[in-house]
């Protein structure tokens, strides 16, 4: 007989340390829903708590005030927070995959340049459109700039991996330096075209370079959302290969899993998450190194719960951002960008350091 | 005999090395083999290519009596289970975490007795919290063959006796764990798997298996039972040393010449 299968379970039960991790997903949706409410009570046009369900024509009260509420909210205020809790849950999720496919937490999206290559494709297709040449396509830059952002971020990744990965083993140095070497590349190419874009252009541009919801809008809204939840679905179906993929190609292979299949899904998912919300929010640092790490000390590393409650956190840590982004300078704003490096910079230095302590950099 | 994998003229050519040269094997369910030779000999390679991890150069790997390359990765893992060499876990998965991942796609709920049986057989029964990258090298190593072992037994409830690899299990084990793990793997022999293991330690290798598969710069240089091929000939043609061979009940045991020397105080 192959391992005694009716031992009988004496043995000593369980995951006191992971019981945390099943009441993780309602926590995490609780305090999205609370961040969400405070998110749109602040703001330029402040909107008490008091106002707010008339404001969201739930109760009904046509009085002038609401009325001007109802515009705040509806057309500005609430684009921007879903926009922003789509970004952010994007960011994180991409970077939690990514990190489980080079089987490295210092991979980032951003870090790595990934998102500079969907911003450069997406900087190139706003000049193109603009220009004589793309003249024709003018009118469907607004589905444009996603696709090409989308693009731009798949052939990074893809041109990352061939670069860092050889025969089944990522070399995580060798990955960071040709990730380096891709963001300079990319910012290059950013920088030729800040050189020959005009001034509308150039506004447009810089918005890519810096990170900010302040672009968004109903419609870029609508375009994350069929790919968060395209993401989350497939985030079911690649969990269990991330998990195996801890042990290396080879060991993965050898529980089971389509090694290839699982590194094509998770490549075309890390490009399509991050270039659509580099689309619609430019650069944004961070967040996929900060969320999916403090994750996995509550949680653990499982991907099954580690990628939607990275989702979770991520829309939280940006709606928070963006609120906060928006109301410290108020009326101007803040980049979001410069606030997610100021958090984001530090826990990659100490996730750097701890490394170096195990011993395993 | 009932060949559970059957290897036929296989060979593996990395850019213009040749890694393994036309080698066949045969090995039968319940058999015990171990595949000794010097570094560079090609075993690792051999092992890879069984397992349907490498694809070979020229030749064919029969598993069941099917070609390798037929299955899918999810039916290969139901049918062989494999121990590598350097696993280094990045992500603080806990020990319980790393052995589940032996039983596909069984919830702990399933497949708690089995994890709890395989730790409890490498030595670990109290491990179930701790995170492995804490783990000393030796008991990380343990943690894997219990996975490997939970992955066999999963395989095996559905399809049977099946096929057990080890690349150098006892690479970083002490005395007493490299004995368990040996006698582990023979109780699985005994079930009726195949096991095929690459030991560096020649008495280990006898005591392990009947069997031993002698590989040298990628060709086959020996393959039959213990007694015929532990002689001091062929150690001293495949592994350049000289050494004495000893029998004790029946069973051979070698003794390097400069370890002798020191012994008898010369």
């Amino acid at each position: 007989m192959s391992v005694a299968v009716g031992i009988d379970a004496r043995s000593p039960r369980r995951s006191a340390s992971r019981r945390s991790a099943s009441f993780a997903i309602p926590v995490l949706i609780a305090v999205l829903a609370v961040t969400a409410i405070v998110a749109l009570t602040v703001g330029a046009a402040g909107i008490p708590l008091s106002r707010l369900p008339a404001a969201l024509g739930l109760a009904g009260e046509s009085t002038a005030m609401a009325a001007r509420d109802q515009l705040v909210l509806w057309s500005i205020r609430i684009p921007r927070i879903a926009a922003a809790a789509m970004v952010g849950g994007l960011l994180a999720a991409a970077g939690a995959i990514m990190q489980g496919l080079f089987r490295n937490p210092l991979a980032d999206p951003a870090l790595v340049g990934v998102s500079s290559g969907g911003a450069l494709a997406a900087a190139s297709a706003i000049v193109f459109t603009d220009s004589r040449f793309g003249e024709a396509l003018r009118f469907l830059q607004t589905e444009l700039l996603p696709l090409a952002a989308f693009a731009g971020s798949l052939a990074t990744t893809a041109i990352l991996y061939g670069i860092s990965s050889r025969s089944g083993r990522t070399s995580i140095a060798i990955f960071l330096l040709a990730g380096v070497a891709i963001t300079a590349i990319a910012n290059a190419g950013i920088g030729l075209l800040v050189f020959i874009a005009d001034d509308r252009q150039l506004r447009d541009i810089t918005f890519w370079m810096l990170g900010s919801m302040s672009g968004a809008t109903w419609t870029k809204s609508a375009l994350l959302a069929p790919v968060l939840v395209i993401g989350l679905a497939a985030c079911a179906l690649i969990a269990r290969g991330l998990d195996l993929l801890v042990l290396g190609e080879a060991d993965a292979f050898h529980g089971g899993v389509d090694v290839e299949r699982l590194k094509r899904i998770s490549i075309v998912m890390v490009s399509a998450m991050t270039g659509v919300a580099v689309s619609i929010s430019g650069v944004i640092g961070f967040v996929g190194i900060v969320v999916p790490h403090l994750l996995r000390l509550v949680i653990g590393p499982a991907h099954r719960l580690l990628l939607p409650a990275s989702v979770l956190s991520g829309a939280i840590l940006m709606v928070g951002a963006d609120t906060l982004a928006r109301t410290i300078v108020a009326p101007a704003e803040m980049p979001i960008g410069i606030l997610t490096a100021a958090v984001g910079a530090p826990v990659f230095l100490f996730i750097l350091l701890r490394q170096r302590g195990l011993g395993s950099l | 005999m009932n060949a559970v994998i059957e290897a036929r003229h296989l060979s593996k050519r990395a850019g213009r090395a040749t890694l393994l040269d036309g080698v066949g094997l045969t090995v039968a369910a319940g058999e015990m083999v171990a595949v000794i030779g010097p570094n560079g000999a090609g075993k690792s390679t051999l092992l890879r290519l069984l397992s349907g991890d490498l694809r070979p150069s020229a030749g064919e790997v029969r598993l069941n009596q099917r070609d390798i390359r037929s299955f899918t990765p999810r039916e290969l893992a139901a049918r062989r289970a494999m121990l590598s060499q350097h696993i280094n876990v990045t992500f603080p998965f806990t020990v319980e975490e790393i052995v589940l991942m032996g039983a596909g796609e069984r919830s702990l709920r399933e497949a708690g007795p089995l994890v709890d049986a395989a730790l409890d057989e490498v030595g670990l029964a109290h491990f179930h919290e701790r995170q492995l990258p804490t783990l000393s090298g030796g008991e990380q190593q343990r943690a894997h063959f219990a996975r490997v072992l939970v992955q066999l037994a999963c395989g095996e409830a559905e399809h049977g006796p099946g096929l057990l690899l080890l690349d150098e299990p006892t690479s970083s084990l002490d005395l007493r764990h490299q004995i368990d793990l040996v006698e582990a793997a023979r109780r699985r022999a005994g079930n009726g798997t195949a096991v095929i293991a690459i030991l560096h330690d020649l008495n280990l290798a006898i005591r392990f298996a009947d069997r031993l598969i002698v590989l040298n710069g990628g060709r086959l240089a020996a393959d039959g039972p213990r007694a015929e091929i532990v002689t001091r000939e062929i150690i001293r043609d495949i592994f350049e040393i000289d050494a004495v061979v000893h029998q004790a009940d029946g069973v051979p045991y070698v003794l390097p010449q400069s370890m002798r020397a020191a012994q008898t105080g010369i």
